[in-house]
């Protein structure tokens, strides 16, 4: 009794600023615990990117190709994050048995899944930065900003906009078992393909006409496919762009809010579906 | 005794192994997730080939052979490579039955030789498929009765022995690293995926790179794959006055060399994790 007369309940929002903090803090201090992560996670995933550098460089490719494979190397670092950070972590909580503690807990799931999107982005952006100072040192790619804001616009949407289809999907694995992990790796180079990670997706359009537009204007469902293109079209020029740097800025912002939406409303949904299924604490399904 | 004890426990761990693969779905999912992935990463090479030579850049067909054919086989390495390691993490940390596996009587080497099995039976599907989709769809002039099956036959088997050692050593790291260290495998094939000529001729990289690209058995075994089905052959102008003899040669023996080497190394990280108390070691952030 006296603990409870003297304990006062924090604000929902600060009891869920607290929670995100919570959540992201094991990941920036669990990462930093194990030094190997530094170098496996920075360091090798260059040699891929490099690979797809010399592709071009044996094809002859115009220079700008070679400075849109680091562009689209760096943003697979989030890519995978997502996929496996957020969609695939509640699927991996629930078979560690965490998922249940998160269940009895008064917070926000979103505060949860924002706490694991803020100490993944800590992860994928050292690698995403790691990526890009090899593109500029190792194969004098020059970048050159020529729409600052507009960056930073782009970035922070396609940033929001991803990490909130990442909690949408993650409320669809909650209830998955290992489909969940065959998800997250059918999601990989499909999506690096649809949504041009290598090669501008204007490219859909160059070799397949109407119906490659079309692919293109599917593709951008999946916020990272304009924002890459707008992120390389910032420091390339509009040449390359499949649609105005303002539209889609604009599609992206769009993007954001339907997310977040489509994310608060599945998790209540799976959440509640998961309940009545008897799946939240099903195990090695 | 002991052989049939280890007949049996390779035969059950296949057999997991192909459970834990597949059973996740109904056939016919299965069936579209193993096809789509292989073909979609296969397309982005087909897409990044058609945009450049479309924009007048290379525009040898054969280079295009060379990297359909190559990328298609290196599958065997990717997959192999990642699914011996993850079986490390996996059974450790999602199943929690590593400490089980060394309890029991069977032999923990053979255990892992037979789930690396259930893995070669899947990629090799995806292989198929990503050469049946490059002769019908992106006309591959693959010849199948100017094949050197035999010769084909001897190289896979090497080669597959080759990349299961690669892949043991890696697990004897796993033993040592947290779940989050898959950027190891993804690295190490990123290694090969760089420096083995994969996707693009190795005459292309610097001196350095050609050197420890001629040291690297994979090297050798994807152009004699090339060499056997007869697509790509004599692009890599590096590799191109080395006779077929003596790919074989470098390759068979390079193959005992890493053999003995990825025993070892399997042999020390079981030796240093049991002597750690890491062989329960859980890492759930």
């Amino acid at each position: 009794m006296k603990f409870e007369e003297n304990y006062e309940k924090p604000s929902w929002a600060v009891m869920n600023l607290r929670t995100a903090f919570g959540r992201a803090y094991p990941r920036i201090i669990g990462v930093n615990r194990e030094p190997s992560w530094v170098f496996f996670d920075t360091f090798f995933p260059i040699l891929s990117i490099a690979a797809y550098i010399y592709v071009y460089t044996a094809l002859q490719a115009p220079p700008q190709y070679l400075g849109y494979v680091v562009i689209g190397g760096a943003m697979t670092a989030y890519w995978m994050n997502v996929l496996w950070g957020m969609a695939a972590q509640l699927y991996w909580e629930k078979e560690m048995g965490n998922l249940e503690l998160y269940m009895v807990a008064p917070i926000s799931r979103m505060a949860i899944l924002g706490g694991m999107a803020i100490g993944g982005m800590f992860t994928s952006t050292v690698r995403a930065v790691t990526t890009i100072l090899a593109g500029i040192y190792i194969f004098n790619i020059t970048l050159t900003l020529e729409e600052p804001l507009m960056f930073v616009g782009i970035f922070i949407f396609t940033m929001t906009a991803l990490y909130g289809m990442g909690m949408m999907f993650a409320s669809m694995y909650m209830l998955w078992g290992r489909e969940a992990w065959h998800m997250s790796n059918l999601l990989t180079e499909p999506i690096y393909l649809v949504s041009g990670f290598y090669f501008p997706v204007k490219g859909f359009q160059f070799l397949l006409g109407d119906p490659g537009f079309w692919l293109a204007v599917g593709a951008s469902i999946i916020p990272v496919t304009l924002g890459l293109d707008g992120m390389r079209q910032c420091f390339f020029g509009p040449a390359d762009g499949f649609l105005p740097l303002w539209v889609e800025l604009f599609c992206l912002i769009i993007l954001t809010v339907i997310f977040i939406i489509l994310a608060r409303f599945s998790l209540d949904y799976m959440e509640n579906l998961a309940k009545k299924e008897g799946r939240l604490t099903l195990k090695w399904q | 005794m002991a052989m049939s004890m280890n007949r049996r426990v390779f035969k059950w761990s296949t057999w997991l192994g192909w459970q834990l693969e597949s059973n996740w779905t109904d056939p016919f999912p299965f069936i579209i997730y193993s096809i789509a992935k292989p073909i979609a990463g296969s397309l982005i090479l087909v897409v990044m080939y058609s945009i450049i030579a479309g924009i007048g850049g290379q525009t040898d067909v054969g280079l295009f052979h060379y990297m359909y054919v190559s990328n298609a086989f290196f599958m065997f390495v990717a997959q192999v490579l990642f699914g011996i390691t993850w079986v490390i993490h996996d059974d450790r940390e999602h199943y929690r039955t590593l400490k089980y596996l060394y309890i029991s009587p069977s032999n923990f080497f053979v255990y892992m030789l037979g789930r690396t099995i259930s893995k070669l039976l899947v990629t090799t599907f995806a292989v198929i498929i990503t050469m049946a989709f490059g002769v019908f769809f992106l006309g591959v002039p693959l010849d199948i009765l100017g094949v050197n099956w035999l010769l084909f036959i001897v190289v896979m088997f090497i080669g597959l022995a080759c990349v299961m050692s690669f892949g043991l050593a890696l697990a004897g790291i796993s033993f040592l690293t947290a779940k989050h260290s898959m950027g190891m495998n993804e690295g190490v094939a990123g290694i090969f995926y760089m420096f083995c000529g994969v996707i693009f001729p190795i005459s292309i990289l610097p001196g350095w790179g050609i050197t420890l690209a001629k040291t690297l058995p994979v090297t050798y075994w994807l152009e004699l794959i090339r060499r056997t089905l007869g697509l790509g052959e004599g692009i890599d102008t590096a590799l191109a006055s080395i006779s077929t003899v003596d790919c074989m040669l470098i390759l068979t023996i390079s193959t005992i060399v890493f053999a003995v080497i990825s025993v070892g190394v399997f042999k020390l990280g079981d030796y240093v994790a049991r002597s750690k108390g890491l062989i329960d070691m859980t890492t759930a952030y």
